[in-house]
């Protein structure tokens, strides 16, 4: 029984922290309406500022001060942050939000190593809090005591706060309306740099009072962020009870999960997560909200089939691509395999993503099970290749079809957290489950059949997969089920009063794209000859997303250029810097800021430029002549 | 006469909110061909009324039938497939998609091809989509982008939407608001003729008092959550109690010498 107790109260020491970091990110929310992505950062710089500065200063205030002066100084690159960064990119579409926040993170990330190294960093015990207190025979540290006083402490001054300051009430005002707070004459832009500050502070501030118990290290932030968005989820984002209560609830299923299913307790969180999901889908403490923005939406440049000259033109540039085996080396060949393979990939993100309008922030995922598909198939099974091929992005399928249909209850930021919480669960089971599936370890030993081992061969295999897959893709945009989707994404009141179920169309779309990538991933874990958890994790999704985005989301085709680009500079990079990470980071940010239509939208664009400057006549006399054709 | 059912008939629809009684106890039926106007002052339980008919939102306790038939607390997307087409207050149109492929996506629908993978989308129902848009007018702007019209446009799209699955009853939820005067009156004439013609029930909520009294064949009023009064245009003009809550006196209304008033 003392057992139990001393489970529980780890539990509620560890959802302090938790609270601190996800009420930030609400609070943040609430206001600006950015779901800062970077949060995870944050947290992880104060952790690393603590640290330093409790190896320099001494004595129980030297503790405590470095404490809060961590998070003061976070809080100061957080103003900084949100002035250079944030305020250029309030009124762009949510999607570039979270992408130039993420972008943030894998900045961070680099300059985290870059500065204190990569080695796991122990911080020193809190002065007065060292020993651990007996219960029962059971030993409870007293540090924890402190962090379970500290929660509710903390809720009560941020209650106070709220409910008894003025600037409390200006920012409850703009979480309910901040276009009516401005047109009375409010300060938004430094209401929303001190909401943004205050936010930043906590999560940094629940970094470094987590020294004392963790090490430090430069991985915590993606582990922090994942929790506090399943926190959010559950308790709704914009409440800071609902915060409380969710990281309460989540600590405790991880600290009961562990005894429960020891090798996979991410599972316990998930299926109360998707319960919550189904009863309340706004969370616990939220309030259902109508999605405020289309993810999509810069323009409105309507779709159309490749005309004849345009078709021949891919048929051209298919018959080059396929000439590569003539003129280059194996290390080309397999290099161009990759990037066929990413084609698939961002192609089938785009489908998702642009058509319907659903950011997955874990698309990684579909692509790692339909890898794992093959892995088990070809290793346990024994099947031959041409099978696993077949079957192993079944996987992919299976796990969209499960995670899909949860995650197409939500929509906008709710989605993109959803998403990217799922993949990191599948990561979890991945990395957590040895026996099945090697861990960290991976599998390895999955080699092509003769007539596919050969680099040109695979490369055509590769090439050919990539180019079905795409003209099957393109042409369901196209297809009845396309034009359903495009209604589901730009208007559900209208696709609903037209007799569409939207979350059927959607989970539809949600399936369809899982499977696609899984197709890539079944490729790829033939391609490299083992499968590891790598393949489904964040900075994979997140490569995903840059693809498609760097193509442009508003295009057709942009899914195809931006991988080959993408895939191509990528692996030139690493094989060039160390620091692959902040470049990839900075880059990210780059494109969302000054260059937010990706390549496809800019050429496209220029076109459309050429063709207004010379003299078509009249557009109403131009555009039945177009459309008879 | 026929026994059939009326083609709308509510029965008792009652919703409150907290303690607030939206609507209370509405009955009125519609038949087919008819143009029924529904009034009232602003909070009057009007749009709450309207959602409750197509499944937008869902009644605490009446009934609503189609042809005899409950759809009661159906989907809004199943009554639309037992032939109910609506128009919203503020309109609600597939944005980036052009003019034609709005119409398209409904016809699509209708037919019951949204499952459709293969097919090509641009070509399905061409000659269909672009008959609707002659219907109401928008024929030349077919392959117009949606975002890029006008909002009297907009409205008339909608209609054109919401004719593609050759509605029994339409329900248009102020249908003229925001629109220019001329507008209004064109829209609405256009809907009339469109309704008398293919015997289309039509029920509409409106503030403008000149497009009421020239279209409606009959009206209810609603005020606080309950009908205080139903019939004939000059009924309801001259009924004492609408006068007080809603008209006011002494005006005349006239849709010769009046333009529209903002709503």
């Amino acid at each position: 029984m003392a057992f139990y107790v001393v489970q529980f109260l780890t539990g509620l020491a560890s959802a302090a922290s938790l609270f601190l970091v996800a009420s930030g990110l609400s609070i943040i929310f609430g206001v600006t309406r950015i779901v800062n992505f970077a949060h995870g950062a944050f947290y992880m710089i104060g952790a690393y500022i603590a640290f330093t500065l409790t190896e320099r200063l001494s004595g129980a205030f030297g503790f405590w001060g470095s404490i809060v002066l961590a998070a003061l100084a976070v809080a100061v690159i957080g103003v900084i942050v949100e002035m250079v960064l944030l305020r250029r990119i309030y009124h762009a579409p949510e999607l570039f939000q979270l992408l130039a926040t993420f972008g943030l993170t894998l900045m961070v990330e680099d300059l985290v190593v870059l500065i204190w190294g990569p080695d796991d960093l122990v911080g020193r015990r809190a002065p007065g809090f060292r020993g651990a207190i007996d219960f029962f025979g059971q030993n409870i540290p007293s540090y924890d005591l402190f962090l379970i006083v500290l929660g509710p402490v903390v809720l009560g001054i941020l209650w106070l706060l709220f409910q008894r300051t003025r600037w409390g009430v200006l920012v409850r005002a703009a979480t309910q309306d901040r276009d009516m707070v401005a047109a009375l004459g409010v300060n938004q832009k430094w209401l929303f740099t001190s909401v943004f500050a205050v936010g930043v502070f906590l999560a940094a501030l629940g970094g470094a009072l987590q020294i004392p118990r963790d090490a430090v290290h430069h991985a915590m932030d993606l582990r922090i962020i994942v929790e506090v968005f399943v926190v959010v989820v559950i308790g709704g984002l914009g409440s800071i009870v609902g915060a409380f209560v969710a990281a309460v609830l989540v600590s405790e299923l991880n600290a009961f999960g562990i005894l429960i299913f020891p090798k996979i307790s991410i599972i316990l969180v998930f299926l109360v997560m998707a319960a919550v999901l189904i009863v309340r889908p706004w969370g616990l403490f939220g309030k259902p909200e109508a999605a405020a923005r289309k993810t999509p939406g810069l323009t409105v440049n309507p779709w159309r089939p490749l005309t004849s000259n345009e078709r021949l033109a891919a048929l051209a540039a298919f018959v080059v691509a396929a000439m590569l085996p003539l003129f280059a080396g194996n290390y080309l060949l397999t290099v161009g395999s990759e990037i066929a393979i990413f084609v698939i990939f961002a192609v089938s993100l785009h489908f998702l993503m642009s058509v319907g309008g659903l950011a997955s922030f874990g698309h990684a995922a579909y692509f790692g099970l339909g890898a794992y598909g093959v892995a088990f198939l070809a290793k346990m099974a024994g099947l031959p290749m041409i099978v696993c091929l077949l079957l192993g992005p079944l996987l992919g399928c299976m796990g969209a079809a499960v995670f899909g249909f949860f995650a197409v209850q939500l929509s906008g930021v709710y989605f993109a957290m959803l998403t990217l919480a799922f993949a990191q669960i599948v990561w979890s089971i991945a990395f957590q489950w040895v026996s099945v599936t090697g861990g960290d370890n991976g599998i390895l030993g999955i080699w092509p059949e003769k007539w596919a081992a050969s680099p040109s061969h695979f490369y055509w295999l590769a090439l050919g997969v990539a180019a079905l897959v795409t003209v099957a893709l393109r042409a369901m945009v196209f297809a009845p089920f396309g034009y359903a989707l495009r209604a589901t994404r730009d208007s559900l009141l209208r696709s609903e009063a037209i007799g569409i179920d939207a979350k059927r169309i959607q989970w539809t779309a949600f399936v369809i794209a899982g499977t696609t990538a899984g197709i890539g991933g079944a490729l790829f874990a033939y391609l490299k000859g083992s499968v590891f958890p790598d393949n489904l994790g964040i900075s994979l999704s997140v490569d995903a997303l840059v693809m498609v985005l760097l193509g442009g989301v508003e295009t057709v085709s942009g899914a195809v250029i931006g991988a080959i680009v993408y895939k191509a500079l990528n692996i030139w990079l690493v094989s060039q810097t160390d620091l692959s990470k902040l470049v990839l980071g900075g880059f990210i940010m780059l494109i969302v800021v000054v260059f937010p239509k990706g390549i496809v939208g800019m050429l496209e664009m220029l076109a459309q430029r050429r063709r207004k400057s010379s003299p078509p006549g009249s557009p109403l006399l131009a555009k039945p002549i177009e459309s008879a054709e | 006469m026929s026994v059939a059912p009326p083609l709308l008939a509510v029965e008792g629809l009652t919703k409150s909110y907290g303690g607030i009684h939206a609507v209370r106890g509405v009955s009125f039926s519609l038949r087919a061909g008819e143009i029924l106007a529904l009034i009232g002052p602003n909070g009057a339980g009007k749009s709450t009324c309207f959602d409750m008919l197509n499944g937008q939102n869902k009644p605490d306790s009446g009934h609503v039938r189609l042809l005899g038939e409950e759809i009661t607390g159906r989907k809004p997307r199943e009554v639309w497939r037992l032939g109910v087409g609506r128009t919203f207050q503020i309109t609600a149109t597939f944005a980036t998609m052009t003019v034609r492929e709005n119409v398209q996506v409904a016809l699509i629908s209708h037919e019951k091809q949204l499952y459709n993978l293969w097919g090509s989308a641009p070509k399905f129902d061409r000659g269909e989509a672009g008959r609707l848009l002659e219907l109401v007018g928008m024929g030349g702007y077919a392959d117009r982008p949606c975002g890029e019209l006008a909002y009297g446009d907009l409205k008339r799209l909608e209609l054109a939407v919401a004719l593609a699955n050759q509605p029994k009853l339409l329900l248009m939820d102020e249908p003229t608001a925001g629109m220019a005067p001329r507008e209004r009156v064109d829209l609405m004439r256009l809907t009339a003729s469109i309704a008398r013609e293919k015997s289309i029930g039509v029920l509409f909520t409106e503030h403008d008092m000149d497009v009421v009294f020239e279209h409606a064949d009959r009206i209810i009023v609603l005020n606080r959550g309950t009908l205080i009064a139903e019939g004939s245009p000059a009924e309801v003009r001259g009924n004492p109690q609408v006068q007080a809550v809603y008209l006011g006196e002494g005006l005349v209304y006239d849709a010769r010498h009046r333009e529209g008033t903002s709503a």
